[in-house]
């Protein structure tokens, strides 16, 4: 089963687990700066709202790529960076609709969410459940079980 | 490891910015934070000196797991002598101000001298300049924040700035980072401000790295966040209601102050309280809590982020106030409420955005205001002094105006200011400043809960509920309860607090988090971060260590034996209602036996065994 990242804001508190466990695994440092995926704060709001790559099936990115750098991986869907073979020219930074592509100045080349091979870490940190993995098929499940619940059978019975 | 192993330091005077290695002897003695930063400022910072003159210091400190994965791991700390009490100053904040520090790959940033004109330290990683500030001095808090990011044209910076408040002069400003959380206490943002520094503006992109065994970290820090997530307190009561979960059981035990101390029951609580800030309000139908956030790090998340009725008398003509900012905790909203005998939560929160905005300690602030309406109630002052504010207690109009004039070091608000202890002497009437070494006691009355008063007596920073939180035990029992009317075996439960609390706030992590973990949760962390042997026995040691320290600075500063005591009031007037109805803080039962234990002569000094047990500099 494909698996896609759910991400809740309504759960968000804005910790930042996520970015350190993504920066952890990817750089093997705490270090946020370097996350694929980031926590916006709308102070006003009273909003957080954690934002990463979607895993786009007709990725822009990897159709950007004028050296094939970005592949697919077949069992997770992810698309994701060949190193070795990125040049850091950034093309796939502009295609980007979502901007969730970005250049990392230390290494020259360019990160994205490739998560992490079919276990994401942000998901796994994440203390509140803003962020989950789940079946690629039924991201509508929660919500749908939300709207069924409210359903009131007692009156259709009768209408 | 764990620590990034250097220094920034900045001399005011002559501009020069350096960086210098960590002393790790000290490291291991002090482990970082509150303890390392106390043992470089008594090294380097004379205990005699002016709080407010250059020779002053003012040291920003993070922990070994601050901006790791470690829950709550991404506090840091003000440290240097406090124009309030004379005593050490050392102030915790959360955010996210401290894991940028190490994240931009500094442990510590010591500030000395005193810089000609206004001036912010901004710093990207191995990068650190003054920059000028003539444009912000004047500035809030708030505005200040914005117009940093707007220069810098980066909104990722992270700033911890002084507002109004402390360029004035008031004695009890705070530092505030990331908007509203602030090192809120003893004064330590008119220290800043005395050394003309606006900001510290902080962008680091290095990561944090260096610990000891990354798998054990990992390991370490996955099991005892589930400890967080699983415990009725950190799990569920903070991150409903934060620490205002207390206002109505504190209220119960007849342990809540109210009207400058002089009542232990408020019968506006529940209109103030936790609860409160859940149920929809008449006008718009919204509640005061817009939600919780969480500090960099945190699992509890018991911040909160609420907003005022925009229809309230307060704001109904000021839209800058209408949008979402930090609420009320417990602390704030007893010394803005029941202390003042006001019960209006959208004044009160209105005021708490001013404190956050200008930068000034809640705490304070309401119990010198209190302290004010008992002045005016009895007619030492008038209507001639306040500028023609009717300073009633329970009046709501007299608190956010003088709130609007203190944050802003305007008219009546300069003799706020001073705090309670001056403010009442000012007037010849100093037993009416409910103070302990001159700063203004938190929302735990000790003829009702007797460890406090304890507590507040011996704490190093003068009045203060984070140097011991016997609240806990005596209340919540965590990690036992013990009976709160009692004297017996309190000594012996103050000073284990006092000892694990300073170890606590030298490692990084948050107090809250003693809700759920003890040392026993906490050592393991710290040991797979931080090179060398952190058992659950060192980290006791060291807090030990530290309490000494800071109590040897502040009897080097001056102090005496005579200053561990409360006023007269919490010790000779009996509680009016409630459990302990009839009953004062029995102080006299607790302090000689506490001195002893401590290994202190009977005035309060150290002895040279004590001394040399903890390896104290001499």
């Amino acid at each position: 089963m494909q698996k896609s990242l759910h991400i809740d804001p309504e759960k968000c508190t804005g910790c930042l687990q996520c970015e350190m466990a993504c920066s952890y695994e990817n750089e093997g440092v705490f270090n946020p700066s370097k996350s694929r995926i980031k926590v916006f704060t709308f102070h006003d709001e009273g909003r957080f709202v954690p934002y990463t790559c979607t895993q786009c099936d007709e990725a822009w990115c990897m159709q950007a790529c004028p050296v094939d750098a970005i592949v697919l991986n077949f069992v997770t869907g992810a698309k994701y960076i060949l190193n070795d073979r990125c040049v850091g020219c950034k093309v796939c930074t502009i295609a980007c609709p979502f901007g969730t592509v970005n250049y990392n100045t230390s290494t020259g080349k360019v990160i994205k969410c490739d998560l992490c091979g079919g276990d994401p870490k942000c998901a796994e940190a994440c203390p509140t459940g803003a962020i989950t993995y789940i079946d690629a098929n039924a991201t509508g499940l929660e919500r749908m079980r939300m709207w069924a619940a409210k359903t009131d059978t007692q009156a259709s019975t009768h209408a | 490891m764990a620590w990034t192993k250097k220094i920034l330091r900045v001399n005011l005077t002559d501009g020069v910015i350096s960086a210098e290695p960590l002393n790790m002897e000290w490291a291991q003695q002090y482990l970082g934070q509150r303890g390392l930063a106390t043992r470089y400022f008594v090294e380097e910072v004379d205990a005699q000196v002016g709080a407010l003159s250059p020779d002053n210091k003012f040291i920003m400190a993070t922990g070994p797991l601050t901006g790791t994965m470690a829950s709550t791991g991404g506090r840091y700390s003000c440290i240097t002598k406090s124009p309030l009490t004379g005593t050490i100053a050392c102030s915790n904040s959360g955010g996210f101000f401290g894991a940028e520090m190490k994240n931009a790959g500094w442990d510590m940033i010591i500030l000395e001298g005193k810089s000609p004109t206004p001036v912010y330290l901004y710093v990207e990683n191995d990068q650190a300049r003054l920059i000028p500030a003539e444009d912000l001095w004047g500035k809030s808090v708030w505005a200040t924040d914005e117009e940093i990011h707007k220069k810098h044209q980066d909104p990722q910076i992270r700033i911890a700035c002084v507002g109004r408040a402390a360029e004035s002069g008031n004695l009890f400003a705070a530092v505030v980072n990331d908007l509203h959380r602030a090192a809120g206490r003893s004064g330590v943002g008119t220290v800043l401000a005395s050394k003309n520094v606006k900001a510290v503006a902080l962008r680091g992109t290095r990561g944090v790295g260096n610990i000891k065994d990354m798998k054990r970290f990992m390991d370490a820090t996955f099991e005892h966040k589930k400890v967080l997530a699983a415990n009725a307190v950190t799990g569920a009561g903070l991150p409903t209601y934060g620490t205002q979960v207390l206002m109505n059981v504190i209220n119960e035990l007849g342990a809540l102050p109210t009207r400058n101390m002089r009542e232990v029951r408020f019968e506006g609580a529940h209109s103030v309280s936790g609860e409160a800030m859940h149920e929809p309000r008449a006008s718009d139908g919204k509640k005061n809590l817009t939600r919780n956030g969480g500090c960099f790090g945190c699992t509890i998340a018991c911040g909160r982020i609420s907003s005022v009725d925009r229809t309230h008398f307060s704001v109904k003509d000021k839209p800058q106030y209408w949008g979402n900012s930090g609420g009320l905790e417990y602390e704030a909203a007893w010394a803005l409420g029941p202390d003042t005998g006001v019960d209006d939560l959208d004044a009160l929160t209105y005021v708490n955005f001013l404190c956050n905005e200008d930068g000034i300690d809640p705490i304070s602030f309401g119990a010198t205001v209190a302290a004010a309406m008992e002045l005016f109630e009895d007619g030492v002052i008038t209507t001639e002094q306040t500028g023609g504010i009717e300073l009633k207690f329970g009046s709501a109009e007299a608190l956010v105006k003088i709130a609007e004039l203190t944050a802003r070091g305007e008219g009546f608000g300069k003799e706020i200011g001073l705090g309670s202890k001056r403010l009442c002497e000012k007037y010849g009437r100093p037993e009416l400043s409910m103070t302990v070494k001159g700063q203004e006691f938190p929302a735990y009355d000790p003829r009702g809960i007797q460890g406090m008063g304890l507590t507040y007596a011996t704490s190093n920073r003068g009045a203060c509920h984070l140097r011991s939180y016997t609240v806990s035990s005596e209340v919540l029992g965590i990690p036992v309860k013990t009976d709160p009317l009692a004297t017996d075996g309190k000594p012996e439960l103050v000073i284990a607090f006092q000892d694990a609390t300073a170890a606590v706030d030298s490692s990084g992590l948050c107090i809250f988090s003693t809700f759920a973990w003890s040392l026993d949760n906490i050592a393991p962390q710290i040991d797979a971060a931080c090179e060398g042997d952190w058992s659950v026995e060192k980290c006791a040691e060291v807090g030990a260590r530290i309490w000494q320290l800071e109590r040897d600075f502040n009897m080097r500063a001056g102090l005496t034996a005579a200053d561990d005591t409360l006023p007269k009031r919490l010790l000779k007037d009996a509680a009016n209602v409630g459990p302990a109805e009839g009953k004062v803080c029995d102080l006299g039962a607790m302090l000689p036996k506490y001195y002893e234990l401590r290994g202190w002569t009977t005035e309060g000094q150290l002895t040279p065994e004590t001394r040399q047990r903890y390896g104290l500099p001499s």
